[in-house]
């Protein structure tokens, strides 16, 4: 083995126990290095019980409410499987919206309101302009309306 | 060996890769001028205007191929940085001290420019979520390694310390990388990757890539220039040195 080919080995092998040591450490971390719980998580009692932390998901389409008072909002975050609501006190950021994605820091009330103090929007990675976004849109519509009208028809001829 | 057409061994003594550097770089300058002209131009000019962010997203020409750069800049380091501790080759510890104030200045754009995207779209300038953590990280990996390199005098022991921090700072590189598949974060996923079509309309897309080529060019021109004064600041007690230096004046 010439002094070359063990240096080569050398790095190789170093490099190879350090990503093993890397694999492990984040494996070890995984559970911390989450940004947000979803629902889902805190309803399993996932989430960090009476401190803070943040949830995400999407907005629930017409959950959006403006409470008496006049300055606190309401909103309801899902993953499509669990809802949380969520309560606001401030101005939210512009891409906020019914149906996009959101991320609330904040704690859980003892009466299962999430009482946020920071609230961000989560965009997703697709880019279109605004026609493109149209048609995709109107075809979910689209496909919605069939599917719902094949249902009803299924239901009809059912005996 | 002696049929081959060319021998790449000849270009790894600094003496001749001095000119042919010399000769590469304005090629390169011409070429990010020009990528950069056309990517800059579909960008502000000719793609659309996105649905959810509005013109805001324009920052993504920059930040997009400045992210990129950052990491690749830093695989082609480490890459360099291996090959001096392995074969003792002079020119490719300099290859890698050439590269890092490069990728540290991309490293530094794609934070800030984030940073300016983040505060109008997400809410905020900065969270300490998997992607954005990591990247710092990477930052800190740049800035670490120019420091070690110019706290140790002796050029060869200053290569080969820089070499073991950029080798054991390459595990940073996939974490940055798949941290958005990984975790869930702030940041979105990868809009452009090679396992699936990119989300983004065609416009947008070849803006970017154009930009992104751009960036390359300009980084690969940047280091042969830092490389070729580094050739000469540390062979400058060699024959070749003095006799181009003696030929200038």
């Amino acid at each position: 083995m010439k002094p070359r080919h063990k240096r080569i080995a050398l790095i190789l092998g170093g490099l190879a126990i350090l990503a093993v040591a890397a694999t492990l450490v984040l494996n070890a971390f995984r559970s911390n290095l989450v940004f947000f719980f979803s629902p889902t998580q805190v309803a399993a009692g996932e989430a960090p019980q009476g401190k803070s932390f943040r949830i995400g998901g999407m907005v629930k389409e017409g959950s959006l409410q403006r409470q008496p008072d006049g300055v606190t909002l309401r909103f309801v975050v899902t993953d499509t499987e669990k809802d949380m609501t969520v309560a606001y006190k401030g101005i939210l950021p512009d891409l906020f919206q019914e149906g996009k994605g959101v991320v609330a820091q904040g704690k859980l009330a003892a009466d299962g309101i999430f009482t946020a103090s920071e609230v961000l929007a989560k965009h997703d990675e697709n880019y279109m302009p605004p026609e493109a976004a149209k048609a995709v849109g109107d075809a979910h519509e689209r496909a919605a309306a069939n599917k719902a009208a094949a249902e009803a028809a299924a239901r009809t001829t059912r005996p | 060996m002696s049929n081959k057409l060319i021998n790449w061994f000849r270009y790894a003594s600094p003496q001749t890769f001095y000119p042919l550097a010399g000769r590469m770089i304005p090629w390169f300058w011409g070429l990010a001028a020009i990528f950069g002209v056309a990517g800059l131009g579909i960008g502000f000019l000719l793609a659309p205007t996105d649905a959810q962010q509005g013109e805001g997203y324009r920052i993504i020409f920059l930040h997009v191929p400045a992210s990129w750069m950052s990491m690749f800049i830093y695989l082609v380091m480490a890459f360099w940085a291996a090959t001096g501790l392995a074969f003792n080759t002079r020119l490719s510890g300099m290859m890698a001290s050439a590269l890092a104030p490069t990728g540290a200045l991309f490293a530094f754009l794609s934070l800030w420019t984030g940073a300016l995207w983040g505060k109008p779209m997400w809410g905020t300038w900065w969270v300490w979520d998997a992607r954005l953590t990591s990247e710092l990280i990477l930052l800190f990996l740049y800035i670490g390694f120019i420091a070690l390199q110019a706290a140790i005098d002796d050029p060869r022991r200053a290569d080969k310390a820089g070499a073991i921090l950029a080798l054991v700072g390459v595990v940073n590189i996939p974490i940055i990388y798949f941290s958005v598949k990984w975790w869930n974060t702030l940041h979105q996923g990868a809009s452009v990757s090679l396992t699936k079509a990119p989300s983004m309309a065609a416009m947008m897309l070849w803006g970017m890539l154009l930009c992104a080529l751009a960036c390359w060019m300009y980084s690969i021109a940047v280091a042969l220039m830092r490389v070729r004064v580094i050739m000469l600041e540390r062979e400058r007690h060699t024959d070749w040195v003095r006799a181009l230096l003696a030929g200038r004046e």
